[in-house]
């Protein structure tokens, strides 16, 4: 089982974490066409690679958070988020 | 006549402790440390069961935990590892795989039509004509091995821990046991985990000094601290050290799961002796160099009189001076690095008789002994990422290379004296500690709230162990004959051969193919050999063939102790002492259990619709929302508008999915100017708190909400029925209740029976004047006695959750979950004036404004069967008249003891929701049934005039 860094409790079994899967924009709900709607509900990237996710720790702190995984090796790392520096690690997400 | 040897032989047997057990009814004697095999092989029965396909008898190969053909049933218990079970007073064990008996096996004819269980048999035999499949099933069902499950077997008990470990070992050998102890006298804390009964690996079969070397080490480890797990095994490493470990030793469990995350995993999981192939290679007298040397040496037991040793190693040469040390005969000691070679042997039905040698020459025996190489077990290797590579030189696979926080040790990275091996075990423990040490830094570094760290990360120790040698060996695999590869699968080599002719080139494809690795002993045996005869086969080399990849877990896990303990919590209000003491019978709902009804729900009913009824609904989910931009949240949660929602009002609410689908659906009140309080169905409480702090934290951090889950912080009682007025006002004087005060659909905050803070509303979901009220749980059971109290002369009484079920299908409210599904989009409830697709945006808006577009789609309905007397089934199929085809079903089906007639809500296409159509039902016992579909979905009382008074 994977440990993942949760900002705020530190690493924690994935099995006590929500996994929300990859990280996606929502359409204007007043203005997409039924494809964008469609591909924000069901269709995701799955890419052999680095993918940011977002997961929700469910059974610790409760909170929402993006995190980069390699889907091929497992490796875990903070995402470069807008307003954060590059290279910030997991304590400075918040 | 005993084959049990004079002591000091036996290192693991207590003599002075006599063990009684039966072997197919006949009473033997075993001691305290014997297997159920060693103490059978001490009675000269060497016959232990029949194999699979051909049903040849087979005896000890291995005399461990991976010996093939040593299963047995033990009481109710089937397929136990006789090699590796300890003997117990008073066991009764039984040869499997057996019929009629052990030494008269009718399937044993299998063996002159075998050509019928080539290779692929399962895949070739048995494929047409399909209409034979349920015949093939009953032929097959009778051939598989195992013994008889016993169904009045009691439960047993299993558990499962949690470890935090810095260090797991998994194995307790030489290098095991010095990496454990190390790492211990490091500071790290360490789980030693050894698959057999005592820690010392082939020390404990090994010379004199050997075995003192074991039990010194063994103590060692113990004084340092190490917890030692023996008869466990290490079933698999998954990510970041995440250890399962099966535990067969914990006092009061059959088996107990671990699961351990590690911060360093060491594997010294040893070697594995692999069996040589050639003709009779499967009979009785038969065995592996271990084999024979443990059952000399720890068991006291003698394996034959009169042996041949094949041998290609010192494991061979040490094997002939065990054979002799025991007084056996050595007939001939036939030397592989020299060129010399057996071709085949022969016996009679029950062992081996005569080794015919390469040379032609035969020799009389009836003790086979072979030492031709080692299969390194790196599984939990593979599981780390590591792929073996194989080196012919020494006839072996080694390790590649496994991540940072793994590292190998022992005879499976190379080979040593016994103090080479502890001296690169000790190195290993020391650089495990040493990681173990930086890995808790980070984690601790990484961790917000802990305790902050000291200093700088450690530096993170580099791998500067000394290599142990790989030590020179001949390849020998197979002789000039075919014999048995997989034993427990029974699948020879020239199965193989024939598979590798019709073209399964690649070792993954020849082996399910063939069956060969896939039985109990999970290729440990195997594999390699599998390899080697493909590689032949092929004319390729071993490494070109490359290996399978060996997943979990290592060795078999019992269902018991996957499952663990059943250990499912449920909920109950505080009310749920009066309900029990009141005769209320339970039903679980969800995660509650909850009073279904007091003995007779029709009169529950009645008694609320005529006076009064009063019902615990605490299971309702109840989230206090508090700030500034509540309104928001609403608005983007539910399909209706809520901007402009008064202080004490309550407004009815449905929440939809992102793809248009019902999530859920409830009332919410505001409290204050910034206070509301929000109730979801008793299932959907966790998921819609979720589901808002979804929406607050990822789309709308800017909001100001703070959302507190209060379920069972509030009590909530329903009081419903003409009464229920009368009855509140006698318990409160702060809350007005007049009608015009105090309206349907709002809400007041008060003093009830004395209790200050309760919250009232004016809801229907009984489609009575009602008043649910939330009150402070610790006075709950306070209020509720007032309520039957202050009410007797009003006919109160408490109704359950099927008289509650009644009356809302009476009054048609439907059920998010029983009324609706997983592709329920929100037109289909018919509430389209609630859906407000003028608003900006609401969770699954789009998918609903185009569901509603198209017209596309089913719609709840009220219906009742002509005949009033029939309840039909839930679920039961609505279908076009006369056909078979589907066009709706019965979501809700009662009989109304009001209307005193039968009434459903259901599903059905557009085309069958007209009021007035009349819709086809089936019923579960076939008969079709009419119905007819409602002007409203209240069945009674639409206007609502009883609920608004
Ligand atoms: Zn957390």
């Amino acid at each position: 089982m994977l440990l993942v860094p949760c900002p705020h409790c530190g690493p924690m079994n994935a099995g006590d974490l929500t996994y929300n899967g990859e990280s996606h924009r929502r359409p204007d709900p007043k203005t997409c066409t039924p494809k964008e709607w469609r591909t924000y509900l069901y269709l995701r990237e799955n890419p052999s690679g680095w993918l940011l996710e977002n997961w929700y720790c469910s059974s610790g702190c409760r909170k929402h958070f993006k995190i980069e995984r390699h889907t091929l090796t497992g490796e875990l790392r903070a995402p470069v988020l807008p307003g954060r520096k590059p290279g910030a690690t997991q304590g400075d997400m918040k | 006549m005993s084959y049990r040897l004079p002591a000091p032989l036996g290192n693991a047997i207590d003599r002075s402790s006599a063990i009684s057990f039966t072997w197919n009814g006949k009473k033997l004697k075993g001691f305290e440390g014997d297997t159920i095999a060693s103490a059978l092989l001490a009675n000269g029965e060497h016959i232990l069961g029949r194999s699979m396909k051909y049903h040849r008898p087979r005896g000890v190969l291995t005399a461990d935990f991976w010996d093939p053909n040593t299963t047995v049933q033990v009481d109710d218990e089937p397929n136990v590892r006789a090699s590796h079970r300890k003997l117990a007073d008073g066991m009764a064990v039984s040869a499997q795989n057996v019929w009629p008996s052990l030494k008269f096996d009718v399937k044993a004819a299998n063996g002159l039509v075998g050509r019928f269980l080539t290779a692929g048999f399962y895949y070739k035999t048995f494929m047409k004509p399909a209409k034979l499949w349920p015949t093939y099933e009953h032929v097959l069902a009778k051939f598989a091995p195992g013994g008889a499950v016993d169904l009045n077997t009691p439960h047993g008990r299993y558990d499962k821990r949690y470890a935090h470990p810095d260090v797991v070992v998994a194995g307790g050998g030489p290098s095991g046991m010095a990496a454990a102890l190390a790492a211990a006298e490091a500071g790290s804390s360490v789980m030693l985990v050894e698959h057999e009964h005592q820690l010392g690996g082939h020390l404990l079969w090994g010379s004199d000094d050997d075995q003192v070397a074991a039990t010194e080490l063994a103590a060692s480890c113990e004084a340092a601290g190490v917890e030692i797990l023996s008869n466990s095994t290490v079933a698999g490493r998954y990510e970041d050290n995440w250890i399962s470990i099966s535990q067969r030793n914990h006092p009061g469990v059959i088996e107990r799961l671990i699961k351990a995350r590690a911060k360093t995993l060491v594997v010294a999981a040893g070697t594995i002796e692999r069996p040589y192939v050639f003709q009779g290679n499967d009979l009785p007298g038969v065995m592996t160099s271990g084999g024979a040397q443990r059952l000399i040496r720890m068991y006291g037991v003698k394996p034959g009189t009169r042996a041949v040793v094949f041998t290609a190693n010192e494991s061979g040469d040490s094997a002939v001076e065990a054979l002799q040390s025991a007084g056996i005969s050595i007939a001939r000691v036939v030397d592989a690095r020299s060129g010399e070679g057996i071709t085949s042997a022969s016996g009679s039905k029950s062992r081996v008789k005569r080794v015919t040698l390469s040379d032609g020459a035969t020799v009389d025996c009836d003790l086979l002994v072979t030492a031709v190489g080692w299969t390194t077990p790196t599984s939990l290797l593979n599981m780390a990422g590591d792929r073996p590579v194989y080196d012919a030189d020494a006839a072996r696979f080694f390790p590649a290379g496994p991540p940072d926080n793994v590292l190998a040790t022992g005879g499976m990275v190379g080979d040593g004296s016994r103090n080479e091996l502890i001296a690169h075990g000790r190195a290993t423990g020391e650089l495990a500690a040493g990681r173990a040490v930086v890995v808790r830094h980070r984690i601790q570094a990484a961790t917000a709230r802990a305790t902050p760290v000291d200093g700088q990360e450690p530096d993170y120790p580099a791998d500067e162990r000394t290599p142990l040698d790989r030590a020179r060996h001949p390849e020998v695999y197979r002789s000039t004959t075919h014999g048995i590869v997989d034993y427990s699968e029974d699948v020879s080599s020239k199965d193989l051969f024939s598979a590798a002719g019709e073209g399964f080139d690649s070792v993954e494809l020849i082996k399910r193919f063939t069956t060969a690795t896939m039985g109990p002993s999970q290729g440990k045996l195997e594999t390699v050999n599998t390899v080697a005869m493909l590689a032949e086969a092929r004319n390729e080399t071993i490494a070109e063939v490359g290996t399978t990849m060996w997943r979990p877990p290592y060795a078999p896990i019992s269902l018991g102790a996957l499952a663990g303990r059943i250990n499912e919590p449920t909920r109950v209000s505080v009310l749920q002492s009066w309900h029990e003491a009141n005769g209320a019978t339970p039903i679980l709902a969800g995660q509650w259990v909850r009073p279904e009804h007091y003995g007779d729900p029709a009169a529950e009913v009645l008694n609320t619709r005529t006076n009064v009824g009063i019902i615990d609904v605490t299971p309702l989910g109840k989230l206090d929302l508090q700030g500034p931009d509540v309104p928001k949240l609403l608005s983007l949660l539910y399909t209706n508008k809520w901007m402009a929602l008064p202080i004490g009002g309550v407004r009815y609410g449905l929440m939809c999915a992102e793809d248009g689908v019902v999530l859920d659906d409830g009332v919410t009140a505001r409290l204050d100017e910034e206070h509301y309080l929000m109730t979801t169905t008793s299932s959907g409480a966790a998921k819609i708190w979720h589901w808002i702090e979804m929406w607050l934290q990822t789309e709308h951090p800017d909001w100001q909400v703070h959302v507190t889950p209060v379920t069972t912080g509030l009590t909530s009682i329903n009081i419903a029925g003409p009464n229920s007025r009368e009855l509140l006002g006698r318990l409160t004087d702060d809350i007005d209740l007049d009608p015009d005060a105090f309206p349907y659909m709002n809400v007041r905050r008060g003093t009830i029976a004395g209790v200050e803070n309760c919250i009232a509303w004016r809801i229907g979901f009984t489609g009575e004047l009602s008043y649910e009220i939330h009150v402070p749980s610790g006075h709950a059971v306070h209020v509720w006695g007032q309520l039957l109290e202050q009410g007797a002369d009003l006919g109160v009484k408490a109704f359950g959750l099927e008289a509650q079920r009644i009356m809302r299908l009476e009054k048609g409210h439907f059920i998010v979950g029983q009324d609706t599904d997983g592709l329920s989009k929100a037109p289909v409830t018919g509430l389209n004036p609630l859906l407000k697709l003028d608003k900006d945006d609401w969770a699954g808006m789009p998918e609903v404004a185009w569901t509603i577009e198209s017209g596309d789609h089913p719609v709840i309905v009220a219906c009742q069967p002509d005949n009033g007397s029939v309840v039909p089934e839930e679920a039961a199929q609505i279908l076009r008249a006369g056909t078979t085809e589907i066009v709706g079903r019965i979501t809700s089906s009662r009989m109304s003891p009001t209307l005193n007639r039968s009434i459903c809500l259901a599903q059905v296409t557009k085309e069958f929701a007209t009021p007035g159509t009349s819709l086809e039902v089936l019923l579960v016992s076939g008969e079709r049934i009419t119905a007819t579909v409602q002007e409203h979905h209240a069945h009674f009382d639409p206007e609502g005039a009883r609920l608004r008074g």
